[in-house]
């Protein structure tokens, strides 16, 4: 099997869905004839022409309303905002319209739009490129929300993702960019709600989201050199959430730690902690331990930086907690 | 292209059943069978009618909450429109959207949107689809003074200029958002002066004459249908009632009152009526009494209408 970056698959799984619908469209700043500000449209404008990858005016939340008007006219919109922090330009169309045109209109309309967040988080960009805020948008009903770490899953989810009729927000990690991994060439989609376990084990659950997966993975050898057993799990959609493979992980582990780039308060990590607690109180030999930013914004500063993010040795430190 | 004799007087019975409608859904929110707020689109019944006089039947309007009268412009049921109104299953939109989301997406009404000036870009997008698909239809998008505040509808003035996208932006200048008059919170007079920077005409009309509007908007979608862009149409016109059931606002004066009612669109078209034959006083009479009596109607059907089940909460959230 060949190998491709994340990028690179994210760059293939579009190009393989304009060209499977004609009537799909590309909207952002530096989308066209520049290829993205990371190279992920690279080569679309001239695949499919600047009608279709069309560069727009610095200007968000026309962006994301245009697409969604797009999208209710028939052609699924993907449209793409260089920082995941820009989206706070652009919350209206995401929250009040994309999310629910379709239900206070009684179903009259689809709204196939992919909103593409990248999120920079701990690469020096300090506190306005850096955020993860892939909670605020798991709160709202109507939309759904994907977290890739993996090429073969980023390409899998984003065809995925411009083949669903309704808005689908894209959060994938630029610090995942260069990452690189098998894709197959053949063609392939990934199942929204679908829990993957990245790594077998009996003895703690580690649950992670985007970049993090990674961390964890480096956390689990770390550990196994001990004799633990990690169990990592990358939930891959965090709307829909797959609690199901979460709980039945926590029933055979008894442990769980929940691992994110966003900030530990109010963050997705809160929201599976409870459901699992719920869900699985019972099984648990203690709380799930949360492993997230520090409830500071990101500093440009490295040595600052490297502070505010959590690292494999958390993962660990969390893991060890449960007296391991 | 000028009217029929019958299309002329379907103007007339859609500005009763507009007028009538209004002043039942405040009734009906004064007696407590419904909740929320309701936008009375009173007064404002020419500037709807003149534009929609414009427009082919497969033509696309979106507008704002104060759009009952829009969505009656494009030919919406009134029963279906009441018993939204009311919350009830046989709604335009089952109940989930109320006073200030009707919508009927197979008449061209892309619906009422309740966030000030958040479906203007939401119009650049349908008259950009529009454009690629080659329809020769365009799209038209209401919205208030206020709305004319908002950023994104300077942002939306850009791209569709640049684009020359088939959209006509009709700002329907009632001189209030909710309180506060427009020569308080605009910088310029007429608020389609602000065309003259991003390079698309702007040109200003009485709203409240149904004859004038319909022959500027006539102009605007001639342009649009030609490829040669949007245009930004000021219709100015006076909010004679509350701003909604819940806020009075700073209409609703005295004053108001009388200025509104030397211009009140309906007796203006009726003249217009007479003055030129297609209509004697009694058929006049005829068509608005029929008009209030297919409100009475429409509000009887939704009062006895069911409301929606709990099944229904959870459905039309993901297709």
């Amino acid at each position: 099997m060949r190998e491709l970056t994340y990028a690179q698959a994210i760059n293939e799984g579009i190009r393989e869905e304009m060209r499977r619908e004609p009537r799909m469209m590309v909207l952002g700043e530096d989308v066209g004839k520049y290829g993205g500000v990371f190279g992920v449209t690279r080569g679309l404008f001239d695949e499919f022409g600047g009608e279709r990858v069309r560069d727009c005016p610095l200007n968000e939340f026309a962006i994301v309303g245009f697409a969604v008007g797009l999208a209710i006219s028939g052609r699924p919109t993907l449209a793409e905002l260089e920082f995941m922090d820009f989206v706070t330009y652009a919350m209206d169309p995401v929250v009040n319209q994309a999310a629910k045109l379709r239900y206070f209109w009684g179903g009259q309309v689809q709204v196939p739009l992919v909103l593409r967040t990248p999120i920079a988080a701990h690469m020096g960009f300090g506190s306005q490129h850096s955020q993860s805020l892939e909670a605020w948008f798991m709160h709202v009903p109507g939309i759904k929300v994907v977290m890739p770490s993996t090429p073969y899953d980023a390409k899998g989810l984003i065809k995925t993702a411009l083949r669903d009729p309704n808005p689908v927000l894209f959060a994938e990690s630029i610090g995942l960019y260069r990452t690189k991994g098998d894709v197959p060439s053949e063609d392939y989609a990934l199942p929204f709600g679908k829990a993957e376990v990245k790594r077998a084990g009996k003895d703690v659950t580690v649950v992670a989201l985007g970049a993090m997966v990674l961390k964890a993975l480096e956390a689990a050898e770390t550990l196994a050199a001990r004799g633990i057993e990690v169990e990592v799990i990358d939930p891959l959609t965090l709307a829909p959430l797959d609690i199901d493979t979460l709980v039945a992980s926590v029933k055979k582990t008894n442990r769980m730690v929940v691992a994110h780039q966003a900030h530990k308060v109010g963050g997705a990590g809160a929201e599976i902690a409870q459901q699992v607690t719920e869900l699985a109180f019972d099984f648990l030999d203690g709380p799930v331990q949360r492993v997230g930013a520090a409830h500071v914004p990101a500093a440009a500063s490295q040595v600052l930086e490297d502070q505010l993010y959590p690292t494999a040795a958390d993962i660990v430190s969390a893991c060890l907690s449960f007296g391991l | 292209m000028p009217l029929s004799n019958e299309q002329h007087i379907e103007v007339l019975r859609r500005m009763w059943l507009m007028r009538f409608f209004d002043e039942k859904a405040i009734q009906l929110y004064g007696e407590g069978r419904y909740r929320g707020s309701t936008h009375p689109y009173i007064a404002q019944e020419a500037t709807a009618l003149g534009v929609v006089a414009a427009l082919e039947p497969d033509d696309l309007v979106l507008g704002t909450y104060r759009g009952h009268g829009l969505a009656l412009a494009k030919g919406a049921d009134p029963q279906r429109m009441m018993a939204e109104l009311l919350g009830k299953a046989a709604g335009l939109c089952g109940g989930k959207g109320g006073s200030m989301h009707f919508s009927d997406v197979g008449k061209g009404f892309l619906g009422s949107n309740a966030i000030v000036a958040g479906h203007i870009a939401i119009a650049g997008g349908v008259a950009l689809a529009q454009k690629l698909d080659d329809t020769h239809r365009v799209t038209v998008c209401f919205f208030g003074d206020g709305a004319s505040c908002e950023g994104v509808f300077y942002e939306t003035l850009n791209m569709a200029t640049l684009w020359k996208l088939p959209l006509i932006l009709v700002c329907e200048n009632n001189e209030f958002a909710i309180s506060t008059y427009y020569g308080d919170s605009i910088s310029v007079p007429n608020i389609s002066m602000r065309a003259q920077g991003f390079g698309l005409p702007g040109v200003t009309v009485d709203g409240r004459d149904f004859f004038a509007v319909q022959q500027t908007a006539a102009e605007a979608v001639a342009r649009a249908r030609a490829g040669e862009g949007p245009t930004l149409m000021e219709a100015k016109t006076v909010r004679w009632t509350r701003h909604s059931a819940v806020a009075a606002g700073g209409s609703g004066s005295d004053a108001n009152a009388e200025r509104w009612k030397k211009t009140d669109p309906i007796p203006r078209y009726t003249a217009a009526m007479l003055e030129r034959r297609l209509l004697n006083e009694e058929q006049v009479v005829e068509i608005e009494h029929k008009a209030k009596e297919q409100i009475e109607a429409a509000a009887k059907f939704a009062i006895e209408s069911p409301f929606p089940t709990t099944e229904d909460m959870y459905t039309d959230i993901f297709a």
